[in-house]
């Protein structure tokens, strides 16, 4: 009885935690995705091969964007603590966690966003231009419409990346699988738990990576 | 009427054209043909505004192509299609898509009647009904610039641009390619001005031809006059004829068939009547459109050449000694 009773308890536990995880990363997905969308496009116009190059812009935007993606999760998670206390109301819990883990992922986003929107054939660009497309229309229906794939694949680039971080989050009390598994598997020796949560976040990134691949092919 | 008159660019302080002076008229197939470097993708660029250029004037009828204006750089944009080497359509638009999307750059509703039974007619234009909604990973490279051919002619332009758009292609699908532009220009009575580097792309559908080698242009006119029998050094460079492979004792006379002279048994007669003994070295017959030019180079000992010129002339046979 006990043994099914401690079993049951793992689960639910761990179904609790699962839930956390994806609330954690679905929201700073989301989040991450809409606020570097716009850095990324003013560093696609601004870059010295875009539509309106400029240096000054293009290497400050830049050179923010590495200070924040050179700053180690952990540190991340710390010091914001009093932004997010100031956003969400609290400094602990899933929903606060999700304020690091999003300020981490916007430079990240925006770096692969933009890496996808250059790599937008220039001929196709010059293509609209001799049609007489407007910039707007080159951004949006040249270099857009052309990098959805690429910025798909770097969008589950990211996810399978927070996955990773929102293990970190559980330190500020975010919980998610990986909090569960260094909480009882890693510090209260419940090899059980450390086994199950490794396996289930094994076939959670598998998952994503193949609904990935999925989409990409349906979509390029 | 396209005017190009003494049009100057640098980059970066780089002469890459130098004082360009050209007259297109409309209806024509024109052929801009040099090495590669030569500035003529450059100046093909100039003429719809994707680059500028420091002095002179390119005039489209009576409408300067200034890229500051940008109104009306776009009005004249839109009465010049442009067709590229490398195609360039958009990976995830099909068929039918790019060639509708200048459309929607001029926000032109896709979705009349009119307007789809106009794109479908162009797609039918160059042959590709049946890949209505295939992506350009699907295509070949023929059928990629059909594609683009079709695109550039959706705004109605009254000029067609094409930037090396054979080079790309193997010999036969470029003849395929040239043949619709010829239709093209037949049957929509569009302007064509071809920018290449091949030969025979001029020779196949060109009625006027301008070369460029260093940024200058060094001679411009009927493509048969122009490279027949080229007076420029560059031009015969260009054209890599009789090269090094000629005997290097004797003289060595090259003579030129324009059109008639093709008929008449020259060589034969000349070595009946002269009883002289001679080398045919090198021979060459081209096609510029619907006619053949034909060259040929003979070798001589040197004491023969008076009397060889003489017979020559008196044939009316086009000649000169080959140094």
């Amino acid at each position: 009885m006990s043994g099914i009773l401690s079993t049951t308890g793992m689960n639910e536990v761990i179904f609790t935690a699962f839930n956390q995880t994806l609330y954690m990363v679905f929201w700073s997905t989301v989040l991450s995705v809409i606020i570097g969308f716009f850095p990324a496009i003013v560093l696609t116009l601004t870059a010295p091969d875009g539509l309106k190059p400029n240096k000054p812009v293009y290497e400050t935007l830049s050179f923010i964007i590495n200070v924040f993606r050179s700053f180690p999760f952990v540190i991340l998670l710390v010091i914001l603590i009093p932004f997010t206390r100031m956003l969400v109301g609290k400094a602990i819990g899933t929903t606060a966690s999700i304020v690091p883990l999003t300020v981490s992922a916007i430079p990240y986003i925006a770096r692969v966003f933009e890496t996808a929107l250059r790599e937008t054939n220039h001929g196709v660009i010059e293509a609209a231009k001799s049609f007489g497309a407007s910039n707007l229309q080159i951004l949006l229906r040249v270099y857009v419409k052309e990098s959805v794939p690429r910025m798909l694949n770097g969008i589950i680039l990211l996810v399978i990346s927070l996955i990773g971080y929102s293990a970190m989050a559980g330190t500020v009390g975010g919980g998610g699988i990986g909090d569960i598994a260094i909480r009882y598997g890693y510090q209260q020796y419940k090899t059980e738990y450390l086994i199950t949560c490794s396996i289930i976040l094994i076939i959670f990134v598998q998952a994503v990576q193949m609904l990935g691949n999925f989409m990409y092919k349906k979509i390029s | 009427m396209i005017q190009i008159k003494h049009v100057k660019k640098k980059f970066n302080n780089i002469e890459v054209l130098k004082d360009i002076s050209l007259n297109i008229d409309d209806g024509e197939i024109f052929g801009i043909i040099g090495q590669s470097g030569a500035g003529k993708s450059t100046l093909l660029r100039c003429i719809n505004g994707l680059e500028s250029y420091d002095s002179g004037t390119i005039l489209v009828d009576d409408q300067e192509v200034n890229i500051r204006d940008k109104k009306n750089l776009r009005n004249l944009q839109k009465r010049m299609g442009m067709i590229f080497q490398s195609f360039n359509l958009l990976e995830r638009l099909d068929v039918y898509q790019n060639v509708a999307l200048p459309l929607k750059f001029w926000n032109i509703k896709t979705n009349t009647k009119e307007t789809q039974k106009k794109i479908m007619n162009l797609i039918r234009l160059v042959g590709l009904e049946d890949k209505l909604h295939a992506k350009p990973r699907e295509l070949s490279g023929g059928q990629k610039q059909r594609v683009a051919i079709a695109r550039a002619l959706v705004l109605d332009p009254e000029f067609l641009l094409c930037d090396e758009a054979t080079s790309a292609l193997d010999p036969e699908i470029t003849k395929e390619i040239l043949a619709l532009l010829q239709r093209i220009n037949k049957e929509l009575g569009i302007t064509i001005i071809v920018v290449t580097h091949q030969m025979e792309v001029v020779k196949q559908i060109c009625q006027k031809v301008a070369f460029l080698s260093d940024g200058r242009m060094l001679a411009a006119g009927s493509p048969e006059h122009l490279f027949v029998w080229p007076k420029e050094t560059e031009i015969r460079n260009f054209l890599r004829e009789e090269s090094d492979k000629l005997p290097t004792s004797g003289v060595n006379i090259k003579l030129f068939f324009f059109g008639e002279g093709n008929h008449k048994p020259i060589v034969t007669q000349m070595a009946r009547e002269l009883g002289k003994d001679f080398n045919i070295c090198w021979a060459k017959l081209e096609d510029f459109r619907e006619d053949v030019y034909g060259s040929l180079v003979l070798n001589f000992d040197e004491k023969d050449l008076e009397d060889v010129c003489s017979f020559l002339d008196k044939n009316n046979v086009t000649w000169e000694v080959i140094e």
